[in-house]
Protein backbone atom coordinates (compact mmCIF):
# COMPACT_ATOMS: atom_id res chain seq x y z
CA UNK A 1 0.00 0.00 0.00
CA UNK A 2 2.53 2.82 1.11
CA UNK A 3 5.81 1.28 -1.26
CA UNK A 4 2.89 1.74 -4.04
CA UNK A 5 1.83 5.00 -3.48
CA UNK A 6 5.91 5.95 -2.93
CA UNK A 7 6.19 4.62 -6.27
CA UNK A 8 3.22 6.53 -7.68
CA UNK A 9 5.15 9.51 -6.60
CA UNK A 10 8.60 9.20 -7.63
CA UNK A 11 6.96 8.20 -11.22
CA UNK A 12 4.96 11.20 -11.38
CA UNK A 13 7.83 13.74 -10.39
CA UNK A 14 9.91 11.86 -12.93
CA UNK A 15 8.16 12.25 -16.10
CA UNK A 16 6.76 15.65 -14.72
CA UNK A 17 10.83 16.54 -14.60
CA UNK A 18 10.90 15.08 -17.74
CA UNK A 19 8.47 16.96 -19.65
CA UNK A 20 9.88 19.85 -18.31
CA UNK A 21 13.08 19.76 -19.25
CA UNK A 22 12.09 18.71 -23.06
CA UNK A 23 10.10 21.75 -23.23
CA UNK A 24 12.44 23.53 -21.63
CA UNK A 25 14.75 22.45 -24.84
CA UNK A 26 12.32 23.17 -27.55
CA UNK A 27 12.45 26.93 -25.54
CA UNK A 28 15.95 26.94 -25.58
CA UNK A 29 16.40 26.40 -29.27
CA UNK A 30 13.97 29.51 -29.94
CA UNK A 31 16.01 31.87 -27.50
CA UNK A 32 19.79 30.52 -28.34
CA UNK A 33 18.43 31.85 -32.22
CA UNK A 34 16.93 34.96 -31.32
CA UNK A 35 19.74 35.74 -28.85
CA UNK A 36 22.20 34.87 -31.71
CA UNK A 37 20.57 37.26 -33.80
CA UNK A 38 20.56 40.31 -31.18
CA UNK A 39 24.27 39.61 -30.63
CA UNK A 40 25.42 39.48 -34.00
CA UNK A 41 23.58 41.58 -35.75
CA UNK A 42 21.63 44.58 -33.51
CA UNK A 43 24.75 46.37 -33.39
CA UNK A 44 23.90 47.05 -37.02
CA UNK A 45 20.73 48.13 -36.57
CA UNK A 46 20.28 52.21 -36.75
CA UNK A 47 18.01 54.45 -38.12
CA UNK A 48 19.89 54.13 -41.73
CA UNK A 49 19.80 50.57 -41.50
CA UNK A 50 15.37 51.09 -42.13
CA UNK A 51 15.89 54.45 -44.48
CA UNK A 52 19.02 53.65 -46.56
CA UNK A 53 19.23 51.74 -49.49
CA UNK A 54 22.73 49.40 -50.04
CA UNK A 55 25.51 50.74 -50.49
CA UNK A 56 28.53 49.71 -53.36
CA UNK A 57 30.80 46.78 -51.42
CA UNK A 58 33.07 48.07 -49.29
CA UNK A 59 31.60 51.43 -48.36
CA UNK A 60 30.24 51.55 -45.29
CA UNK A 61 26.76 52.30 -43.85
CA UNK A 62 23.87 51.60 -46.13
CA UNK A 63 20.46 50.11 -45.14
CA UNK A 64 17.96 47.82 -46.19
CA UNK A 65 14.85 49.81 -46.89
CA UNK A 66 14.49 48.51 -50.30
CA UNK A 67 14.01 45.29 -48.95
CA UNK A 68 11.70 45.97 -46.17
CA UNK A 69 9.61 47.66 -48.50
CA UNK A 70 10.03 44.68 -51.01
CA UNK A 71 9.14 42.04 -48.82
CA UNK A 72 5.97 44.24 -47.29
CA UNK A 73 5.25 44.41 -51.46
CA UNK A 74 5.68 40.93 -52.67
CA UNK A 75 3.81 38.74 -49.19
CA UNK A 76 1.43 41.67 -49.94
CA UNK A 77 0.68 41.05 -53.29
CA UNK A 78 1.08 37.16 -52.60
CA UNK A 79 -1.98 37.44 -49.70
CA UNK A 80 -3.88 39.37 -52.18
CA UNK A 81 -3.60 36.36 -54.60
CA UNK A 82 -3.34 33.63 -51.86
CA UNK A 83 -5.73 34.60 -49.01
CA UNK A 84 -9.13 34.27 -51.07
CA UNK A 85 -8.31 30.96 -52.96
CA UNK A 86 -7.06 29.20 -49.84
CA UNK A 87 -10.06 30.18 -47.56
CA UNK A 88 -12.51 29.65 -50.76
CA UNK A 89 -10.84 26.42 -51.07
CA UNK A 90 -11.03 25.79 -47.37
CA UNK A 91 -14.42 26.98 -47.14
CA UNK A 92 -15.36 24.43 -50.10
CA UNK A 93 -13.55 21.27 -48.69
CA UNK A 94 -15.35 21.88 -45.32
CA UNK A 95 -18.75 22.70 -46.72
CA UNK A 96 -19.14 21.06 -50.10
CA UNK A 97 -15.77 18.66 -50.11
CA UNK A 98 -17.26 15.17 -49.09
CA UNK A 99 -17.35 14.36 -53.16
CA UNK A 100 -15.05 13.14 -55.47
CA UNK A 101 -14.14 16.55 -56.09
CA UNK A 102 -13.18 17.18 -52.87
CA UNK A 103 -11.21 14.31 -52.26
CA UNK A 104 -9.19 15.17 -55.64
CA UNK A 105 -8.86 18.76 -54.50
CA UNK A 106 -7.77 17.75 -50.58
CA UNK A 107 -5.27 15.29 -52.08
CA UNK A 108 -3.48 17.98 -54.07
CA UNK A 109 -3.83 19.91 -51.65
CA UNK A 110 -1.72 17.34 -49.42
CA UNK A 111 0.76 17.15 -51.94
CA UNK A 112 1.42 20.55 -52.45
CA UNK A 113 2.01 21.00 -49.09
CA UNK A 114 4.92 18.95 -49.18
CA UNK A 115 6.29 20.70 -52.44
CA UNK A 116 10.06 22.14 -51.67
CA UNK A 117 9.31 25.77 -52.05
CA UNK A 118 12.03 25.71 -54.51
CA UNK A 119 10.45 23.53 -56.55
CA UNK A 120 7.20 25.86 -56.81
CA UNK A 121 9.96 28.54 -57.71
CA UNK A 122 11.03 26.74 -60.74
CA UNK A 123 7.75 26.33 -61.64
CA UNK A 124 7.19 30.40 -61.48
CA UNK A 125 9.68 30.80 -63.51
CA UNK A 126 9.02 28.23 -66.43
CA UNK A 127 5.65 29.87 -66.76
CA UNK A 128 6.29 33.39 -65.44
CA UNK A 129 9.35 34.56 -65.61
CA UNK A 130 10.50 32.93 -68.78
CA UNK A 131 7.09 33.90 -71.29
CA UNK A 132 7.41 37.66 -69.52
CA UNK A 133 11.05 37.95 -70.61
CA UNK A 134 12.35 39.31 -66.95
CA UNK A 135 12.39 38.19 -63.41
CA UNK A 136 9.20 39.95 -61.45
CA UNK A 137 8.29 40.94 -58.25
CA UNK A 138 4.85 39.79 -59.27
CA UNK A 139 6.03 35.87 -60.20
CA UNK A 140 7.67 36.07 -56.83
CA UNK A 141 4.33 36.75 -55.15
CA UNK A 142 2.79 34.17 -57.42
CA UNK A 143 5.29 31.50 -56.23
CA UNK A 144 4.61 32.54 -52.69
CA UNK A 145 0.88 32.60 -53.21
CA UNK A 146 0.93 29.13 -54.56
CA UNK A 147 3.32 28.08 -51.60
CA UNK A 148 0.37 29.72 -49.08
CA UNK A 149 -2.80 28.17 -50.84
CA UNK A 150 -2.74 24.76 -49.82
CA UNK A 151 -1.94 25.37 -46.63
CA UNK A 152 -4.16 27.85 -45.92
CA UNK A 153 -7.25 25.46 -47.73
CA UNK A 154 -6.16 22.45 -44.76
CA UNK A 155 -6.03 24.51 -41.68
CA UNK A 156 -9.81 26.58 -42.82
CA UNK A 157 -11.23 23.10 -43.17
CA UNK A 158 -10.19 22.09 -40.10
CA UNK A 159 -11.21 25.09 -38.43
CA UNK A 160 -14.61 25.22 -40.00
CA UNK A 161 -14.80 21.41 -39.15
CA UNK A 162 -14.70 22.68 -35.74
CA UNK A 163 -17.81 24.27 -35.92
CA UNK A 164 -20.51 22.12 -34.03
CA UNK A 165 -23.10 20.83 -36.54
CA UNK A 166 -25.77 21.86 -34.44
CA UNK A 167 -24.99 25.84 -35.22
CA UNK A 168 -25.37 25.00 -38.41
CA UNK A 169 -28.49 23.24 -38.11
CA UNK A 170 -30.23 26.25 -36.27
CA UNK A 171 -29.08 29.01 -39.13
CA UNK A 172 -30.62 27.00 -41.72
CA UNK A 173 -33.90 26.11 -39.50
CA UNK A 174 -34.38 29.80 -39.23
CA UNK A 175 -34.41 30.20 -43.22
CA UNK A 176 -30.59 31.06 -44.06
CA UNK A 177 -29.82 29.74 -47.57
CA UNK A 178 -26.90 27.35 -47.56
CA UNK A 179 -24.10 30.02 -49.11
CA UNK A 180 -25.54 32.83 -46.07
CA UNK A 181 -25.16 29.38 -42.96
CA UNK A 182 -21.30 29.44 -44.91
CA UNK A 183 -20.47 32.64 -44.61
CA UNK A 184 -22.33 34.49 -42.11
CA UNK A 185 -22.25 31.48 -39.44
CA UNK A 186 -19.81 28.93 -39.98
CA UNK A 187 -17.04 30.96 -41.38
CA UNK A 188 -17.83 33.95 -38.60
CA UNK A 189 -17.28 31.46 -36.04
CA UNK A 190 -14.55 29.99 -37.12
CA UNK A 191 -12.46 32.99 -38.35
CA UNK A 192 -10.32 33.32 -35.33
CA UNK A 193 -8.70 30.03 -35.78
CA UNK A 194 -8.85 31.18 -40.05
CA UNK A 195 -6.78 34.34 -39.15
CA UNK A 196 -4.47 32.22 -37.18
CA UNK A 197 -4.18 30.17 -39.89
CA UNK A 198 -3.40 32.65 -42.34
CA UNK A 199 -1.09 34.72 -40.25
CA UNK A 200 0.97 30.85 -39.65
CA UNK A 201 1.04 30.95 -43.70
CA UNK A 202 2.14 34.40 -44.00
CA UNK A 203 5.19 33.85 -41.40
CA UNK A 204 6.25 31.38 -42.94
CA UNK A 205 6.09 32.64 -46.73
CA UNK A 206 7.93 35.78 -45.50
CA UNK A 207 10.85 34.39 -45.14
CA UNK A 208 10.86 32.07 -48.18
CA UNK A 209 13.70 32.61 -50.03
CA UNK A 210 14.09 29.89 -52.49
CA UNK A 211 11.03 30.96 -54.93
CA UNK A 212 12.33 34.11 -54.80
CA UNK A 213 15.75 33.43 -56.23
CA UNK A 214 14.02 32.62 -59.39
CA UNK A 215 11.12 34.88 -59.80
CA UNK A 216 11.98 38.54 -57.79
CA UNK A 217 15.83 37.85 -58.19
CA UNK A 218 16.63 40.76 -55.82
CA UNK A 219 17.55 44.43 -56.63
CA UNK A 220 20.34 47.05 -55.25
CA UNK A 221 17.95 50.06 -56.24
CA UNK A 222 14.73 50.83 -54.05
CA UNK A 223 11.47 49.52 -56.63
CA UNK A 224 8.09 49.14 -56.08
CA UNK A 225 7.54 48.11 -59.70
CA UNK A 226 5.89 44.65 -59.45
CA UNK A 227 6.49 43.97 -63.08
CA UNK A 228 10.53 44.90 -62.36
CA UNK A 229 12.73 42.38 -60.27
CA UNK A 230 12.53 43.58 -56.47
CA UNK A 231 14.96 42.96 -53.57
CA UNK A 232 13.27 41.00 -50.63
CA UNK A 233 14.65 40.78 -46.87
CA UNK A 234 15.42 37.01 -47.35
CA UNK A 235 17.53 37.72 -50.22
CA UNK A 236 19.10 40.31 -48.59
CA UNK A 237 20.19 38.11 -45.96
CA UNK A 238 21.01 35.60 -48.27
CA UNK A 239 23.76 37.65 -50.51
CA UNK A 240 25.10 39.56 -47.52
CA UNK A 241 25.67 36.44 -45.77
CA UNK A 242 26.59 34.44 -48.43
CA UNK A 243 29.48 37.26 -49.53
CA UNK A 244 32.35 37.80 -48.52
CA UNK A 245 32.55 40.80 -46.61
CA UNK A 246 31.93 41.89 -42.55
CA UNK A 247 29.94 44.54 -43.33
CA UNK A 248 27.34 42.39 -44.88
CA UNK A 249 27.62 39.42 -42.34
CA UNK A 250 26.67 42.15 -39.94
CA UNK A 251 23.94 43.45 -42.30
CA UNK A 252 22.58 39.97 -42.67
CA UNK A 253 22.24 39.46 -38.98
CA UNK A 254 20.33 42.55 -38.34
CA UNK A 255 18.27 41.82 -41.60
CA UNK A 256 17.49 38.33 -39.60
CA UNK A 257 16.51 39.97 -36.65
CA UNK A 258 13.97 42.47 -38.68
CA UNK A 259 12.22 39.57 -40.81
CA UNK A 260 11.98 37.98 -37.29
CA UNK A 261 10.80 40.84 -36.01
CA UNK A 262 7.93 41.55 -38.58
CA UNK A 263 6.88 38.03 -37.92
CA UNK A 264 6.59 38.39 -34.57
CA UNK A 265 4.31 41.80 -35.06
CA UNK A 266 2.37 40.32 -37.27
CA UNK A 267 1.85 37.23 -34.80
CA UNK A 268 0.78 39.81 -32.09
CA UNK A 269 -1.14 41.94 -33.83
CA UNK A 270 -3.31 39.32 -35.38
CA UNK A 271 -3.48 38.34 -31.74
CA UNK A 272 -4.77 41.24 -30.58
CA UNK A 273 -7.31 41.70 -33.55
CA UNK A 274 -9.18 38.57 -32.62
CA UNK A 275 -9.27 39.55 -28.58
CA UNK A 276 -11.40 42.92 -30.07
CA UNK A 277 -13.72 41.08 -32.58
CA UNK A 278 -14.30 38.92 -29.24
CA UNK A 279 -14.11 41.43 -26.89
CA UNK A 280 -16.39 43.84 -27.89
CA UNK A 281 -19.42 42.15 -29.66
CA UNK A 282 -21.08 44.38 -32.45
CA UNK B 1 -64.25 16.75 -46.72
CA UNK B 2 -64.57 20.67 -46.50
CA UNK B 3 -61.91 22.00 -45.34
CA UNK B 4 -62.18 23.27 -41.53
CA UNK B 5 -62.58 26.93 -40.71
CA UNK B 6 -59.47 27.76 -39.72
CA UNK B 7 -57.57 25.87 -42.13
CA UNK B 8 -54.31 28.50 -41.63
CA UNK B 9 -51.37 27.63 -39.13
CA UNK B 10 -52.88 24.08 -39.51
CA UNK B 11 -50.12 21.33 -39.91
CA UNK B 12 -51.22 17.78 -41.50
CA UNK B 13 -48.51 14.86 -41.74
CA UNK B 14 -50.23 12.77 -44.63
CA UNK B 15 -48.55 9.45 -44.96
CA UNK B 16 -45.00 10.34 -44.12
CA UNK B 17 -42.40 8.06 -44.16
CA UNK B 18 -38.41 9.16 -43.37
CA UNK B 19 -35.52 7.57 -44.37
CA UNK B 20 -31.96 7.23 -43.75
CA UNK B 21 -30.68 5.53 -46.82
CA UNK B 22 -32.63 2.26 -46.88
CA UNK B 23 -33.67 2.27 -43.34
CA UNK B 24 -37.00 3.88 -42.33
CA UNK B 25 -37.02 5.54 -39.09
CA UNK B 26 -40.56 7.03 -39.36
CA UNK B 27 -42.98 5.03 -41.32
CA UNK B 28 -46.31 6.06 -42.91
CA UNK B 29 -47.46 8.61 -40.35
CA UNK B 30 -50.34 10.16 -40.82
CA UNK B 31 -51.39 13.03 -37.94
CA UNK B 32 -53.01 16.62 -37.86
CA UNK B 33 -51.95 19.07 -35.73
CA UNK B 34 -55.32 21.55 -35.03
CA UNK B 35 -54.77 25.28 -35.51
CA UNK B 36 -53.62 27.03 -32.46
CA UNK B 37 -53.02 23.86 -30.17
CA UNK B 38 -49.72 22.16 -28.47
CA UNK B 39 -49.25 19.06 -29.29
CA UNK B 40 -46.70 16.70 -27.45
CA UNK B 41 -44.74 13.97 -28.94
CA UNK B 42 -43.73 11.42 -26.71
CA UNK B 43 -42.20 8.20 -26.76
CA UNK B 44 -38.63 5.99 -25.49
CA UNK B 45 -35.62 7.62 -27.10
CA UNK B 46 -34.76 6.60 -30.63
CA UNK B 47 -38.14 5.88 -31.77
CA UNK B 48 -38.00 8.76 -34.42
CA UNK B 49 -39.58 11.71 -32.62
CA UNK B 50 -36.96 13.95 -33.44
CA UNK B 51 -36.93 12.83 -37.11
CA UNK B 52 -40.55 13.21 -37.37
CA UNK B 53 -39.97 16.63 -36.39
CA UNK B 54 -37.52 17.31 -38.90
CA UNK B 55 -39.25 16.42 -41.49
CA UNK B 56 -42.59 19.08 -40.54
CA UNK B 57 -39.53 21.81 -41.77
CA UNK B 58 -37.92 19.91 -44.36
CA UNK B 59 -34.85 19.51 -42.30
CA UNK B 60 -34.87 16.08 -42.34
CA UNK B 61 -33.70 16.17 -46.20
CA UNK B 62 -30.51 18.13 -44.66
CA UNK B 63 -28.88 14.84 -43.04
CA UNK B 64 -27.01 12.26 -44.47
CA UNK B 65 -28.59 9.94 -46.32
CA UNK B 66 -32.37 11.81 -45.26
CA UNK B 67 -35.25 11.64 -47.23
CA UNK B 68 -38.78 10.99 -47.05
CA UNK B 69 -41.86 9.76 -48.36
CA UNK B 70 -45.39 10.80 -48.25
CA UNK B 71 -46.46 14.59 -47.38
CA UNK B 72 -46.64 16.99 -44.56
CA UNK B 73 -49.58 20.03 -45.58
CA UNK B 74 -49.22 23.63 -44.43
CA UNK B 75 -52.48 25.47 -44.73
CA UNK B 76 -53.58 22.71 -46.91
CA UNK B 77 -50.75 22.90 -48.97
CA UNK B 78 -48.01 20.28 -50.30
CA UNK B 79 -44.88 21.73 -48.34
CA UNK B 80 -43.00 18.78 -50.57
CA UNK B 81 -43.87 19.86 -53.72
CA UNK B 82 -41.66 20.78 -55.80
CA UNK B 83 -42.33 24.50 -56.38
CA UNK B 84 -41.69 24.84 -52.47
CA UNK B 85 -38.70 26.02 -51.46
CA UNK B 86 -37.29 24.62 -48.46
CA UNK B 87 -35.40 27.57 -47.34
CA UNK B 88 -38.16 29.72 -47.69
CA UNK B 89 -40.48 27.14 -46.18
CA UNK B 90 -38.26 27.14 -43.26
CA UNK B 91 -38.93 30.66 -42.41
CA UNK B 92 -43.07 29.46 -41.91
CA UNK B 93 -42.04 26.61 -39.34
CA UNK B 94 -39.82 27.89 -36.94
CA UNK B 95 -37.69 24.83 -35.07
CA UNK B 96 -36.19 25.20 -31.20
CA UNK B 97 -32.89 22.30 -31.01
CA UNK B 98 -33.10 20.15 -28.00
CA UNK B 99 -29.33 22.41 -26.78
CA UNK B 100 -29.34 25.96 -27.05
CA UNK B 101 -27.76 27.23 -30.04
CA UNK B 102 -26.56 30.70 -29.90
CA UNK B 103 -24.43 31.96 -32.60
CA UNK B 104 -21.85 32.55 -30.87
CA UNK B 105 -20.38 35.39 -32.73
CA UNK B 106 -23.15 37.47 -32.53
CA UNK B 107 -24.44 39.64 -29.66
CA UNK B 108 -27.87 38.94 -27.75
CA UNK B 109 -30.02 41.55 -30.08
CA UNK B 110 -28.12 40.06 -33.76
CA UNK B 111 -29.29 36.89 -32.51
CA UNK B 112 -33.16 37.78 -32.56
CA UNK B 113 -32.28 39.92 -35.40
CA UNK B 114 -30.77 37.21 -37.84
CA UNK B 115 -34.18 35.57 -38.97
CA UNK B 116 -35.45 38.61 -39.75
CA UNK B 117 -32.24 39.76 -41.36
CA UNK B 118 -32.31 37.22 -43.87
CA UNK B 119 -35.62 37.64 -44.52
CA UNK B 120 -34.82 40.79 -46.86
CA UNK B 121 -33.85 44.22 -46.00
CA UNK B 122 -35.88 46.47 -43.18
CA UNK B 123 -35.59 49.19 -41.56
CA UNK B 124 -33.96 49.63 -37.96
CA UNK B 125 -37.00 51.07 -36.21
CA UNK B 126 -38.96 48.06 -37.53
CA UNK B 127 -36.06 45.42 -36.47
CA UNK B 128 -35.98 46.75 -33.11
CA UNK B 129 -39.37 46.40 -32.66
CA UNK B 130 -39.85 42.66 -33.61
CA UNK B 131 -36.56 41.73 -31.62
CA UNK B 132 -38.34 43.43 -28.35
CA UNK B 133 -41.47 41.60 -29.18
CA UNK B 134 -39.68 38.30 -29.81
CA UNK B 135 -37.93 39.02 -26.14
CA UNK B 136 -40.99 39.84 -24.59
CA UNK B 137 -42.90 37.01 -25.90
CA UNK B 138 -39.89 34.35 -24.95
CA UNK B 139 -39.63 35.97 -21.88
CA UNK B 140 -36.27 37.03 -21.63
CA UNK B 141 -36.61 41.01 -22.66
CA UNK B 142 -36.46 41.81 -18.73
CA UNK B 143 -33.65 40.01 -18.28
CA UNK B 144 -31.43 41.43 -21.57
CA UNK B 145 -32.85 44.41 -22.00
CA UNK B 146 -29.83 46.31 -20.86
CA UNK B 147 -26.83 44.14 -22.17
CA UNK B 148 -28.20 43.78 -25.68
CA UNK B 149 -24.61 44.08 -27.27
CA UNK B 150 -23.48 41.94 -25.25
CA UNK B 151 -22.50 38.74 -26.51
CA UNK B 152 -25.09 35.36 -26.70
CA UNK B 153 -22.19 33.49 -24.79
CA UNK B 154 -22.87 35.59 -21.72
CA UNK B 155 -26.03 34.43 -21.15
CA UNK B 156 -27.04 31.08 -18.61
CA UNK B 157 -28.32 27.67 -20.36
CA UNK B 158 -32.09 28.71 -19.92
CA UNK B 159 -31.73 32.29 -20.61
CA UNK B 160 -29.71 30.87 -23.92
CA UNK B 161 -32.97 28.39 -24.73
CA UNK B 162 -35.13 31.28 -24.55
CA UNK B 163 -32.84 32.75 -26.80
CA UNK B 164 -33.20 30.49 -29.59
CA UNK B 165 -37.13 30.77 -29.18
CA UNK B 166 -36.84 34.49 -29.47
CA UNK B 167 -35.12 33.87 -32.62
CA UNK B 168 -37.28 31.44 -34.13
CA UNK B 169 -40.35 33.93 -33.03
CA UNK B 170 -38.42 37.04 -34.42
CA UNK B 171 -39.56 35.72 -38.03
CA UNK B 172 -42.96 35.04 -36.95
CA UNK B 173 -43.23 31.18 -38.17
CA UNK B 174 -46.94 29.89 -38.45
CA UNK B 175 -45.91 26.73 -36.88
CA UNK B 176 -43.15 26.06 -33.71
CA UNK B 177 -41.33 22.98 -33.92
CA UNK B 178 -39.76 21.98 -30.13
CA UNK B 179 -37.48 19.51 -29.81
CA UNK B 180 -36.57 18.42 -26.17
CA UNK B 181 -36.69 22.49 -25.60
CA UNK B 182 -36.20 21.77 -21.69
CA UNK B 183 -33.80 18.83 -21.82
CA UNK B 184 -31.00 20.78 -20.52
CA UNK B 185 -32.71 23.38 -18.08
CA UNK B 186 -33.36 23.06 -14.64
CA UNK B 187 -37.02 23.29 -13.08
CA UNK B 188 -37.42 26.85 -13.15
CA UNK B 189 -36.22 26.99 -16.67
CA UNK B 190 -38.54 24.39 -17.47
CA UNK B 191 -41.28 25.82 -16.41
CA UNK B 192 -40.73 28.99 -17.90
CA UNK B 193 -40.60 27.64 -21.42
CA UNK B 194 -44.03 25.41 -20.17
CA UNK B 195 -45.72 28.66 -19.49
CA UNK B 196 -44.36 29.97 -22.87
CA UNK B 197 -46.19 27.10 -24.66
CA UNK B 198 -49.36 28.32 -23.46
CA UNK B 199 -48.83 31.63 -23.98
CA UNK B 200 -47.85 31.37 -27.62
CA UNK B 201 -50.33 28.79 -28.47
CA UNK B 202 -52.98 31.80 -29.03
CA UNK B 203 -50.80 32.63 -32.45
CA UNK B 204 -48.98 29.61 -33.28
CA UNK B 205 -49.47 26.25 -33.48
CA UNK B 206 -46.26 24.15 -31.31
CA UNK B 207 -45.23 20.58 -31.58
CA UNK B 208 -43.29 19.47 -28.93
CA UNK B 209 -41.24 16.59 -28.03
CA UNK B 210 -40.74 15.53 -24.98
CA UNK B 211 -39.59 12.79 -22.70
CA UNK B 212 -41.12 14.10 -20.05
CA UNK B 213 -44.55 12.59 -19.77
CA UNK B 214 -45.28 15.19 -17.04
CA UNK B 215 -44.51 17.63 -19.07
CA UNK B 216 -47.02 16.34 -21.76
CA UNK B 217 -49.61 15.89 -19.57
CA UNK B 218 -48.76 20.16 -18.38
CA UNK B 219 -48.12 21.47 -21.87
CA UNK B 220 -50.39 19.61 -24.45
CA UNK B 221 -53.68 19.73 -26.40
CA UNK B 222 -53.00 16.72 -27.64
CA UNK B 223 -50.68 13.75 -27.25
CA UNK B 224 -49.27 11.06 -29.70
CA UNK B 225 -47.29 8.44 -28.97
CA UNK B 226 -44.14 6.51 -30.77
CA UNK B 227 -42.62 3.31 -30.67
CA UNK B 228 -39.90 2.40 -33.52
CA UNK B 229 -40.54 4.76 -36.00
CA UNK B 230 -44.74 4.17 -35.58
CA UNK B 231 -47.26 6.82 -34.78
CA UNK B 232 -49.06 4.09 -32.00
CA UNK B 233 -52.15 6.38 -30.77
CA UNK B 234 -52.68 9.93 -30.57
CA UNK B 235 -55.56 11.81 -28.83
CA UNK B 236 -56.62 14.38 -26.68
CA UNK B 237 -54.11 14.42 -23.96
CA UNK B 238 -56.00 13.98 -21.32
CA UNK B 239 -57.89 10.79 -22.60
CA UNK B 240 -54.76 9.39 -23.77
CA UNK B 241 -53.12 9.72 -20.20
CA UNK B 242 -56.45 8.11 -18.76
CA UNK B 243 -57.53 5.77 -21.07
CA UNK B 244 -55.06 5.03 -23.92
CA UNK B 245 -56.80 2.80 -26.53
CA UNK B 246 -53.27 0.34 -27.36
CA UNK B 247 -52.04 -1.91 -24.87
CA UNK B 248 -48.25 -0.16 -25.65
CA UNK B 249 -49.73 3.72 -24.95
CA UNK B 250 -50.98 2.61 -21.45
CA UNK B 251 -47.53 0.29 -20.92
CA UNK B 252 -45.09 3.37 -21.62
CA UNK B 253 -47.04 5.76 -19.65
CA UNK B 254 -47.63 3.76 -16.61
CA UNK B 255 -43.41 3.23 -16.64
CA UNK B 256 -43.54 -0.25 -17.46
CA UNK B 257 -40.55 0.34 -20.42
CA UNK B 258 -39.36 3.25 -22.13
Amino acid sequence: MNTRRVRRRLVNGIMTGLVGVLSALAVLALVLILGNLVVKGASSLDWNFFTKNPVPAGESGGGVANAIVGTGIIVGLACLIGLPIGIGAGLYLAEFGSGRLGWVVRFVADVMNGTPSIVVGIFAWTWLVKPMGHFSALAGSVSLAILMIPMLARTTEEMVRLVPHSLREAALALGYPRWRTSLRIVARTALAGIITGCLVGIARIAGETAPLLFTALGNLNFSTHVLEPMQALSLQIFQYATGPFDDWHRLAWAAAIVLMGLVLLLALSARWAIRQRHGASR
Amino acid sequence: MAPPADARLQLEAVRLTALYGRRAVVKDVSILFPARTVTAVIGPSGCGKSTFLRCLNRMHELSEGGWVTGTVLLDGDDIYAAIVDPVQLRRRIGLVFQRPTPFPTMSIYDNVAAGLRVNGRRSRADVDAAVEAALKRAALWDEVKDRLKQSALALSGGQQQRLCIARALAPEPEVLLLDEPTASLDPAGTQRIEELCHELKTNYTIVIVTHNLQQAARVSDYTAFFYVGDLVEVGRTEVLFTTPTQERTEAYITGRFG
